[in-house]
C-alpha cells in the first residue's frame, strides 16, 4: 500500500520536526567537540549510532577528550541513562509488532522519541506501527548526521569555538527545570544540588562525580523505601 | 586531547552496551507484567531529576579553582539560560541563547 506509506511518512516527518531541530544543533555541538580534540567523524558517526543517547554522549566527549577509567565510564552510563529502564514499559506491546525491528526500537528509544511515542494520536490513514519505525528511524537518522556534520566543521573551522560546550550545561540547565516543575516534590532535586556541591568542595573536580550519583542514589533510595513503606501501610 | 584507538573504542562500546542493555531491560524483565514494583515506580520518578542537578554542578565543576570573576560568564549565561527557559519554554532557543551568550562573554575581556 504505498499510498498509505506515503501519508505514513509524511506524518513521521511532520512529528519528528522539533526533534530534527533540536537533535541537530546539539548533536552538531557533540561533533565539534570530538572533531575538535582530533577525532574524525567516522569516530562522531559511530559513537552516535552506537550510543545514542544527548546527555550522556557530552560527559563521553569530555571522557574522550580528558581520559577516564572504564569503570567511570561505565558507572556513568549506567547512573546517567538508568532513567531508560522506565521507558520501555509502555511500549513493549507496540514495538513487538515492528517483529525483526524489535531490537532496532528499544535501542532508539530516547527521552525525545519516548516523549513524542507517548504524545502522539494516529489518524485513520497512519499505519501506527510503521509510523513509530520511520520515527525512530528518523530521529537517529538526524543525530547522527548532526555529529558528522559537526566533526566536520569542528576539524575544518580555523577559529576555535571556544565555550560551544556550553550547550551541555544549558541542556542540562533547561531539563532541570522541566522537571522541577512537573515534579509534585523538590526533594530529589535539592538532594542532587546538595551531594553534587558537597563532593565537589570535598572531593575536588576530577573525582567528585560518581560520589556524588552514588550519595544521590543512596539518599533516594533510603526516601522512597520510606515513602513507599508509608503508603503501604496506610 | 584525542585517546589512543583502542582506548576511546573501549569507552564507546562500553558506553553503548550498558545504555542497550538498560534500554532492554524492561522488555525482558516486565514482558508479561503491566506495573513496575513501587520502589522502582518511585524512584523512576525521583532519580532522573537528582541525576539531572548533580550533572549541573558537574558542568560548572571548574568553578571553585577559578577566581571568582572568572565566574561570572557561567553564572551569566546559566541566569540567562533560565530566565528564557522560564519564559519561552522552548529548549531549543535556550539552550541556543544562552551557549552563544557563553561564548560571547568569554570573548569579551572583563
Amino acid at each position: 500500500m504505498p499510498a498509505k506509506r506515503f501519508i505514513t511518512l509524511r506524518f513521521a516527518l511532520a512529528k519528528t520536526l522539533p526533534i530534527a531541530l533540536s537533535y541537530f544543533f546539539i548533536s552538531t555541538a557533540y561533533g565539534i567537540i570530538l572533531g575538535q580534540a582530533g577525532y574524525s567523524f567516522v569516530w562522531a558517526l559511530f559513537s552516535s549510532a552506537f550510543v545514542y543517547t544527548g546527555a550522556f554522549q557530552f560527559v563521553l566527549a569530555t571522557f574522550l577528550t580528558g581520559g577516564a577509567s572504564l569503570l567511570t565510564v561505565g558507572l556513568t552510563a549506567l547512573f546517567m541513562n538508568s532513567r531508560h529502564i522506565f521507558y520501555g514499559l509502555s511500549f513493549i506491546k507496540p514495538f513487538k509488532k515492528t517483529g525483526k525491528l524489535y531490537p532496532y526500537m528499544i535501542h532508539t528509544l530516547t527521552d525525545e522519541t519516548y516523549s513524542l511515542y507517548c504524545s502522539l494520536d494516529y489518524p485513520k490513514e497512519v499505519d501506527e506501527t510503521r509510523a513509530m519505525v520511520y520515527i525512530a528511524v528518523l530521529a537517529h537518522a538526524y543525530w547522527i548526521v548532526g555529529s558528522v556534520f559537526g566533526a566536520v566543521v569542528g576539524n575544518v573551522l580555523p577559529l576555535t569555538l571556544e565555550g560551544v560546550d556550553f550547550c551541555l550545561t544549558a541542556l542540562f540547565v533547561t531539563i532541570v527545570i522541566d522537571q522541577w516543575k512537573a515534579a509534585k516534590s523538590h526533594v530529589s532535586v535539592l538532594v542532587g544540588f546538595g551531594c553534587g556541591i558537597l563532593c565537589l568542595l570535598l572531593l575536588g573536580a576530577s573525582s567528585f562525580i560518581l560520589p556524588a550519583l552514588i550519595l544521590t542514589s543512596a539518599i533516594l533510595i533510603i526516601y522512597n523505601a520510606k515513602n513507599t513503606n508509608k503508603e503501604v501501610q496506610s | 586531547m584525542r585517546l589512543s584507538t583502542s582506548e576511546a573504542l573501549a569507552m564507546i562500546l562500553l558506553s553503548g552496551g550498558i545504555t542497550f542493555c538498560l534500554r532492554a531491560l524492561p522488555f525482558v524483565v516486565f514482558q508479561n507484567k503491566k506495573k513496575l514494583p513501587p520502589l522502582l515506580e518511585s524512584l523512576a520518578n525521583n532519580l532522573p531529576p537528582a541525576i539531572m542537578a548533580v550533572l549541573v554542578v558537574y558542568c560548572l565543576k571548574a568553578l571553585p579553582s577559578l577566581p571568582p570573576i572568572e565566574w561570572l560568564p557561567a553564572l551569566i549565561s546559566v541566569g540567562v539560560v533560565t530566565a528564557i527557559h522560564l519564559w519561552k519554554k522552548n529548549t531549543l532557543i535556550s539552550v541556543f541563547t544562552g551557549t552563544l551568550c557563553y561564548m560571547l562573554l568569554l570573548q569579551v575581556p572583563l
